[in-house]
């Protein structure tokens, strides 16, 4: 299968981007200032990321729509205003993840944003779920752009006039030369941010604009390392069909009025592990030194029993140190329990430790 | 200069008598990205050609480095512990990793000149 390009990658390469094959497409890893210092310039700045590879699903219908994605999605789906959004999976019978995604309502439907990996999977899931009753589009005519940082909002702004005015998780439809964007405000870094879907043949005249203004090219590489700092799952890593979202601890995204009701994909699994608990749950996990504990590496309790296993670990560049996310097994994922991390052969303390491991300070110039 | 040589996995040695200073080249840095952690032989171990001699991470993987000759470790270079960020700014020089006193100067042979490594490095990378 030939590898696929996005509509960006002439300025990525332009840029003198290193590139790597992630989920079939050509992707910049990092550009050549490098990974720390693209992520120093998300957190302090405005980082751009090229999306694009990621699924943009607009799936067409009325109430019955609502309803029929409510059997699918664990959200309140009816009572989801026009242009706002939530975070959510599609799950299994047995509630295991096939995807997270964010679903927004709009006009005559939804949009519903996928990961790169699994977007052709889900829309063949969801047409056999959904019995091709509505007009499904998997949008390849239209690219996908994050800006992200402190400084997105005054950059974004000063070419879409208006976007500042969203509110974090909603959005809408604004005009770029006279074509239709959509903007939310939304992201993967820990950062205030948008997410800008634009026809392909617009995306590169719009992304070179929000550089002269100040915004940078930032890798997946950089994409990495923030969204661990921030605490955020990576589809492959923290989530796949064997987790589900009560053990990936994110039972805040299951709307509490569905938990009581039931009634969607997988949602027997779901309720019977609110009420008994799960016997492993996602941690994080701080390592006392220096060494960084890798996806894979294996956690052991104080008496040297395997407990757990890492699913993602690097340096965070803003906490200056190792950080990595983890299952464990429940009784060990109290925070602050000391827990130790085999890396090469040698076993290095660690804690388990609330997420975010990088907080906002909102505070003007304390984070510079 | 004429008495630096240069392995497959691009470590750089330079010999002055039977002290060898090993460290891994400027091309090897650019392939890993920034390094963030360092880890280095300890001091009095022995390590054998060819053997791993320390870990080298980036933010994306780690990698082993490996020593191009053997002998016995007299020191190390606790500033690129420190700050691992040294090795991506003058991995050539002041950034070496570990000094040997090597057993067998025949090792030597076997290894590159810059110009051949030079080239090794480009073919290596295309």
């Amino acid at each position: 299968m030939e590898i696929k390009k996005t509509s960006l990658y002439k300025l990525h390469h332009d840029n003198k981007a290193k590139f790597v094959e992630f989920a079939g497409y050509l992707m910049p890893i990092q550009y050549s200032n490098g990974i720390v210092e693209e992520h120093k310039f998300t957190r302090n700045h405005a980082g751009l990321f090229d999306v694009s590879h990621m699924g943009q699903l607009f799936i067409y219908g009325d109430n019955d729509l609502t309803k029929d994605l409510e059997k699918i999605f664990p959200l309140d789906l009816k009572n989801l205003k026009l242009n706002h959004s939530k975070y959510s999976f599609l799950m299994n019978d047995e509630a295991g993840i096939y995807d997270d995604l964010i679903i927004t309502k709009i006009e005559k439907g939804f949009l519903i944003i996928l990961n790169a990996a699994c977007k052709k999977n889900d829309f063949k899931i969801l047409r056999e779920l959904l019995n091709n009753k509505y007009k499904m589009v998997l949008d390849e005519n239209r690219s996908l752009v994050a800006i992200q940082g402190p400084k997105a909002v005054q950059i974004l702004n000063d070419i879409i006039n208006e976007v500042k005015e969203l509110s974090f998780m909603s959005g809408n439809w604004f005009k770029f030369q006279d074509q239709k964007i959509y903007i939310t405000r939304s992201g993967y870094t820990g950062e205030d941010g948008f997410e800008i879907s634009i026809p392909n043949e617009l995306s590169e005249k719009f992304v070179k604009e929000l550089i002269v203004k100040g915004a940078r090219l930032i890798g997946l590489g950089a994409r990495d390392t923030l969204r661990l700092e921030a605490g955020l799952c990576l589809y492959g890593h923290e989530l796949d069909k064997d987790k589900t979202p009560i053990e990936a601890n994110l039972k805040w995204a299951i709307s509490k009025d569905r938990i009581l009701k039931g009634n969607f994909i997988g949602s027997n699994i779901i309720t019977k592990q609110l009420s008994n608990g799960v016997s492993k749950i996602r941690v994080g996990i701080k390592p006392d030194g220096k060494v960084i504990a890798r996806e894979k590496t294996k956690i052991f309790n104080r008496s040297d029993l395997h407990i757990g296993e890492i699913t993602s670990g690097t340096f965070g560049p803003s906490v200056n140190g190792p950080v990595a996310m983890g299952y464990v097994e429940n009784k060990f994922s109290k925070k602050d329990t000391k827990v130790f991390l085999e890396v090469r052969g040698k076993k290095y303390p660690a804690n388990i430790c609330g997420l975010p491991f990088y907080k906002k300070s909102y505070v003007k110039g304390a984070n510079k | 200069m004429s008495d630096v040589k240069y392995s497959k996995e691009h470590e750089w040695i330079k010999l002055e008598g039977d002290i060898a200073t090993i460290g891994i080249t400027k091309h090897a840095t650019e392939m890993l990205g920034d390094i963030v952690f360092t880890e280095l032989p300890e001091k009095g171990s022995n390590v054998d050609k060819d053997g791993t001699a320390g870990v080298v991470e980036s933010t994306k993987a780690a990698s082993d480095v490996y020593t191009p000759v053997s002998g016995e470790v007299v020191d190390t270079n606790q500033d690129i512990v420190d700050d691992p960020s040294k090795i991506n700014q003058d991995p050539e020089n002041t950034a070496w990793f570990f000094k040997l006193k090597i057993k067998d100067k025949s090792e030597m042979e076997s290894l590159m000149s810059k110009d051949e490594y030079d080239k090794f490095a480009k073919e290596s990378s295309s």
